[in-house]
């Protein structure tokens, strides 16, 4: 490996770093706005034209605000959950491709950072670590709503990865393969009109992995306080806040990989494509939080294993039938 | 290069730990949290020899030591639950009907 | 590169191992446990085989030991008290143990060797990746593949029964 190509590596998750922040300052902003304007409200104004510094404004008061360490909470865990939830919501989106490549001076740039044979699996495995920072977060905050909320996450976030990773097997099977670069590739028709149920499954299942309404039982406010996050104040608090957006885009981001046909699309290049579908399935999600009530506990465990569970099975069933008889 | 001796070195301590805890522990739970280790020492000896030997064979047999272990976990978590309900405890010391 | 970072995650393996069988706090141990399986798979990336680490951290981080986390927290386990006589126990579990591991390298140390003689070491052979496994399982080991699915739904009724309420 030459220094260019270092050099260039560390470039690119720099940049996809920073805009992935930058996004999810704005998302915030994005969703104040949307929700106001659902409600017959306006949203932030004040901080800026159309409120747009009001990101920045939170920022900076979170960043001032005392940072409490409750007593009696285990110390170093209650420390390290945020960054985990951090962490692994960011880590995500090293493997989703958000274009072809540019030139930049004769030298080929592929607009991913990393294309790796096992994308997939590697978002579910980062996935998946993210429930240990808010299941520890509950706990080692040392106060029982936290731990209610932390219990509820845990219960809620391993229930409905597995109809998550059901759904999106019809479309792995469809490309037969892990790398999301092919699976992009193979996208001459978007994936979401040959596998509709599993987009279907795969989006109810983003709410709850995400903890968006109508599945955010584990900080239920009006149960729970804010649960699992009671405890947690000024950036330590943020990085939660910022965690749950960032989670939101990585699964927008997947979501237009693996259904919505990726950076592709006619005209407009192809990293514009990747964001305008990422900010409509952000704006979905937005949208979904101002219409649905939330769910209630057992319905929520009723609905992931009894409805969304065997439905995915049986969409594998009936896409490998298919696959046989059309080839 | 690292030799194939390294990961089974490594993979040998780790399940000597797995063992030293199971003798040291008494709580139910981390008992078999140490048995868990012990599987995957054995995974990584696997994999360490199926790439020594140039076949894929050794890590299906890891791929069935998972499934394994998620059954194990499974229904050995059961386990402790009733346990813990009929006894209020999960010290391993306290179940000692069976001897005499 | 690759020496150092065996080293590197051989030795994160190895100290969590150890602090996992010493911690007494059984949520302590559980993380221990998490931090073991991931420096796992990091090894298993480096032996050529990226589809089982995935797996790995997906099933036994993922999935089994946020569970063992769901248990301890559900009974709300007190930390471990520490018996009288644990240290003489604990003398003898080590002695025990480090008698196992000099046992087990010989073996092994003798094993290696006739698998060496068998076959020479051929190392990049392998195309540790997802298609070859694939293949692999679907052809060769398609009965053992079908069978661990039997094992799994006994798993779940096991469980069920084992720990379902009564009415």
């Amino acid at each position: 490996m030459s220094l260019l190509a270092i050099g260039i590596a560390l470039a690119k998750a720099v940049i996809v770093f920073v805009c992935l922040l930058l996004c999810v300052a704005y998302s915030t902003w994005l969703e104040r706005k949307v929700l106001g304007h659902m409600q017959v409200r306006c949203g932030p104004l004040r901080v800026g034209w159309y409120g747009l510094l009001q990101p920045i404004a939170d920022g900076i008061k979170l960043f001032f605000k005392e940072d409490i360490v409750v007593s009696g909470a285990n110390k170093f865990l209650y420390i390290l959950s945020p960054m985990i939830v951090m962490i692994a919501a960011c880590a995500s989106i090293a493997v989703v491709p958000f274009g072809d490549y540019i030139d930049v001076f004769g030298q080929k740039i592929y607009l991913r950072v990393a294309d790796v044979d096992i994308g997939v699996l590697y978002i579910f495995a980062l996935s998946s670590l993210s429930v240990y920072g808010i299941t520890l977060a509950g706990w080692s905050s040392n106060s029982k709503y936290a731990l209610l909320g932390g219990l509820r996450a845990s219960a809620q976030m391993i229930s409905y990865e597995l109809a998550t990773g059901l759904s999106i097997i019809g479309v792995l099977m469809h490309a037969g393969s892990l790398r999301p670069t092919d699976i992009v590739a193979g996208q001459d028709i978007w994936y979401i009109v040959k596998q509709p149920i599993g987009f279907l499954i795969f989006v109810i299942c983003a709410f709850a992995e995400c903890n968006r309404s109508p599945f955010d039982l584990p900080e239920a406010e009006n149960e729970l306080v804010p649960g699992f996050h009671v405890e947690y104040s000024s950036m330590k608090f943020a990085l939660f806040f910022m965690a749950e957006y960032a989670h939101m885009i990585v699964v927008s981001a997947l979501a237009a990989t693996l259904f919505l046909g990726g950076w592709r699309g006619p005209v407009l290049p192809g990293i514009v494509w990747f964001m305008l579908k990422v900010f409509a399935m952000m704006f979905f999600f937005i949208w979904i939080r101002a219409t649905y009530p939330r769910f209630r506990y057992d319905q929520l465990m009723k609905f992931g294993w009894k409805v969304l569970f065997p439905v995915a099975l049986l969409n594998i069933v009936v896409t490998g039938i298919g696959m046989v008889i059309w080839g | 290069m690292v030799g194939t001796t390294q990961y089974l070195v490594l993979g040998a301590v780790l399940f000597c730990i797995g063992v030293a805890g199971v003798f040291i522990r008494r709580n139910a739970i981390v008992v078999f949290m140490c048995i868990e280790l012990m599987l995957s020492a054995v995974s990584l000896t696997f994999i360490a020899l199926s790439r020594s030997q140039g076949s894929i064979d050794g890590q299906i047999f890891v791929f069935f030591i998972m499934t394994v272990a998620a059954a194990e976990a499974a229904v050995g978590l059961a386990i402790i639950l009733s346990l813990y309900r009929r006894r209020q405890t999960i010290n391993v010391d306290e179940f000692d009907l069976l001897k005499w | 590169m690759e020496q150092q970072l065996f080293w590197l995650w051989g030795g994160i393996a190895v100290i969590s191992a150890v602090m996992m069988i010493l911690k007494r706090n059984p949520v302590h141990s559980a993380l221990c446990l998490v931090v073991v399986f991931v420096s796992l798979a990091l090894l298993y990336v480096l032996l050529g085989a990226e589809f089982l680490a995935a797996v790995q951290v997906i099933v036994y981080a993922g999935a089994i030991m946020v569970l063992f986390l769901f248990v301890i927290m559900l009974l709300n386990l007190e930390t471990e008290v520490r018996s009288q006589g644990l240290s003489r126990v604990a003398f003898k579990a080590c002695s025990l143990a480090g008698t196992g591991l000099l046992l087990l390298l010989l073996l092994g140390g003798g094993a290696v060797k006739a698998l060496r003689a068998m076959a020479p070491e051929q190392v990049s052979g392998v195309p540790g990746n997802t298609q070859a496994v694939a293949e692999l399982l679907f052809t060769k080991y398609l009965l053992p593949f079908e069978v661990t699915s039997i094992l799994l739904l006994a798993a779940i009724v096991g469980a069920l029964v084992l720990a379902g309420k009564r009415d």
